[in-house]
């Protein structure tokens, strides 16, 4: 017998603290495969947000920074220009990046800055306990729309990827998924094409994913997974959004 | 050569590698002077979207190893708060320049003293420090410049260096023979990829509240060491002063001229022109109060700086205060009569 | 837990403690031959297993899954 699937060496010891099912663990030790694969441990710098994915630091084996809430792809600027050849990365939620960070990942992208976004969308703020995302689907019910997302009053839901499309500094830009095994796979090559464009000096990249939270999504795991196919995909359609080469 | 201007090549001489700034009155020549030299010597040159981002980028940067500066005026050294509490949780060395403008809000682009408590106190949230240097000529940014990069990388903390319009605008002659080269300060703490050695991770959430704690008595114990040996100071004609005047930056400036008028009628008056507004030099202040039992507080504010002298004095001697806010610049015989005034009703008071 | 099958192309094993009883695993399994135990661990979930008997290919989708990184595969 020979080991097929094993705990990527870029992985710490410490157990994961996400809900059972939350899409993090998934993309952290995607995250990790590809770096390891990649023999990027000696190169990736990861800025790590506020929110759920903040205790990445415990998990990624590798050199991490934890920013203030929404500043990362700024933070990320200031280490890539004074260490161009170091991969940089932030990994950042809707609230870190959709929201309060918009101005910066904007801008980040608009300069072409050769930084990479792992930008996690699960369609709400899931560390302070479910309440309304940019990324929220209209009629979608979190703690602060109880009645269900009203776009009139509380704004449309964000597409990041396509808003992005839009500055002419964004090279990669790809929205994937990690519900279901053909998905993680796709996920997992999106990674590594943003971070070999990274590495190529092609410029920005960003990978969105959708990602489920069934604890304030008030699903179970597997529906949740579901729900994503069934209604979430429907506003943020899977894709290559732009694909300069 | 502009205070703006000289900043930006005392900076550059600092050993100063990467530079992140918002456009904003009065120190846009600053942020322009970076822009060509930085790019002149092949250094890293941003005009960031917002003061924010421009904190931000230099966090970044730092943790990356770099000496690390942005520029600002008020509303913007506002935005930067939260980034200067990030910085010192972190122990990331920066230098901060602030130049003061007429405030609250959008204020004016005059210059003004109205920052001193944001500086000082810290306007972001926590228990933390940043020293701030106060300097009060053109000439003396040759030395404060340098001075803020080295006690940053030093201590590891923020620096603030805290001008005002007129500082940044005014022409005078300088010149920067006495600028030493930089001093190398060992990095162990820097991110720069983990290659052959554990991975790092910088960070301030402590969700062990014994952790937090104790990483905040740390700090303290830091800022315990920058007061014990980074206070700065300078006294002028304070030997038999009877009065004693307390001012800094500009105003230092504008209470020398006063002074020398006031000595020319024989009234006793001295100054005292805090460099470090923090570490304050409290202990000097405290020596003069043996003897000398009138303080005069300038600043172009409603008050900030006189809390310090209160604190300082501690309740012995009279503590008189002018100021104006909004950006009035007063001149020095505006301030001569002012300061003649309080001299003669003190010695008043004291005969009677 | 282990599945023991002398013929079997693989064989995986779950770290009991880091299993969150999310069951992606269990759903995605091609054989369908893992299954929520009544089993709890120290954080109180009751833990996915193989059940024993049952087929493994070794084609790893479990672990894929697994948000947990508990799962570990092999294959002969």
């Amino acid at each position: 017998m020979t080991k097929v699937y094993t705990r990527p060496g870029t992985i710490k010891e410490a157990h994961f603290h996400y809900c059972p099912g939350c899409g993090h663990g998934i993309i952290n030790r995607l995250l990790m495969e590809v770096i390891e694969e990649m023999g990027l441990r000696e190169k990736a710098i990861c800025v790590a947000p506020a929110g759920c994915g903040m205790l990445v630091y415990n998990y990624f084996d590798i050199d991490t920074l934890e920013s203030a809430h929404g500043r990362g792809a700024a933070v990320a600027t200031g280490i890539k220009r004074v260490r161009p050849d170091n991969l940089v990365f932030s990994y950042q939620g809707d609230g870190d990046l959709a929201a309060i960070g918009t101005a910066e990942g904007f801008h980040a992208a608009n300069r072409g800055e050769s930084i990479t976004v792992i930008f996690v969308n699960n369609g709400v703020y899931g560390m302070t306990g479910g309440q309304m995302a940019p990324t929220t689907l209209t009629d979608q019910v979190t703690t602060t729309t109880p009645d269900g997302r009203n776009p009139i009053i509380a704004g449309y839901p964000v597409r990041i990827c396509e808003v992005f499309s839009m500055l002419d500094g964004t090279t990669y830009l790809e929205r994937v998924t990690v519900n279901k095994p053909a998905a993680v796979a796709k996920t997992k090559k999106a990674i590594k094409k943003a971070f070999q464009c990274q590495l190529d000096g092609k410029g920005f990249s960003l990978v969105e994913i959708l990602s489920p939270c069934p604890t304030n999504w008030k699903m179970g795991p597997i529906e949740s997974c579901r729900w994503i196919d069934d209604v979430m995909t429907k506003q943020f359609p899977l894709g290559v959004v732009k694909d300069i080469k | 050569m502009s205070g703006n201007a000289a900043l930006g090549e005392a900076a550059v001489l600092s050993g100063c590698s990467c530079y992140f700034g918002y456009p904003i009155t009065p120190q846009n020549e600053l942020t322009e002077y970076m822009a060509k030299r930085m790019n002149e010597l092949g250094r890293v040159f941003i005009q960031s979207e917002s003061e924010i981002a421009a904190i931000n980028m230099v966090l970044g940067a730092s943790v990356a190893g770099a000496r690390a500066m942005t520029s600002s005026s008020s509303p913007g050294m506002s935005l930067k708060q939260e980034g200067i509490s990030y910085l010192a949780a972190d122990e990331l060395p920066a230098v901060i320049v602030d130049m003061v403008r007429g405030g609250p809000g959008m204020g004016n682009i005059s210059p003004a003293q109205s920052d001193y408590l944001q500086a000082t106190r810290g306007g972001g949230h926590g228990d933390y420090k940043t020293i701030v240097l106060a300097p009060g000529s053109v000439q003396e940014l040759t030395k404060v410049v340098p001075l803020a990069f080295d006690l940053a990388d030093r201590y590891r903390n923020p620096v603030v260096i805290l001008g005002d319009g007129m500082l940044g605008q005014m022409m005078e002659p300088v010149d920067f023979d006495n600028v030493q080269p930089p001093k190398e300060y060992p990095k162990d703490y820097i991110l720069t990829g983990a290659k052959g050695r554990p991975s790092r991770m910088i960070r301030s959430l402590l969700f062990d509240t014994k952790e937090e704690e104790e990483h905040n008595w740390k700090l303290v114990r830091k800022y315990q060491r920058m007061e014990q040996n980074e206070v700065r100071y300078e006294t002028f004609l304070t030997d038999d002063a009877e009065m004693i005047v307390v001012a800094y930056g500009i105003g230092a400036r504008i209470a020398k001229g006063a002074i020398k008028r006031l000595r020319q009628e024989n009234l006793k008056v001295g100054m005292v022109r805090p460099i470090t507004a923090w570490p304050f030099p409290a202990a000097v202040l405290q020596e003069f109060a043996r003897t000398v039992h009138e303080f005069f507080v300038f600043e172009m504010s409603a008050g900030q700086l006189i809390e310090d002298v209160k604190l300082a004095l501690n309740g012995r001697g009279h503590i008189h205060f002018y100021g104006r806010p909004g950006g009035i610049i007063p001149t020095p015989v505006e301030l001569y009569r002012i300061i003649g005034r309080h001299y003669y009703m003190a010695s008043r008071r004291e005969q009677s | 837990m282990r599945g023991v099958n002398s013929s079997m192309k693989g064989m995986i094993s779950i770290d009991p403690e880091r299993c969150k009883g999310c069951a992606l695993c269990i759903e995605f399994c091609p054989k369908k031959s893992i299954v929520i135990s009544d089993r709890l661990n120290m954080k109180g979930y009751f833990i996915a297993t193989f059940v024993d008997g049952k087929e493994c290919t070794g084609c790893a989708t479990c672990a894929v899954m697994c948000p947990e990184v508990a799962i570990e595969v092999m294959k002969t």
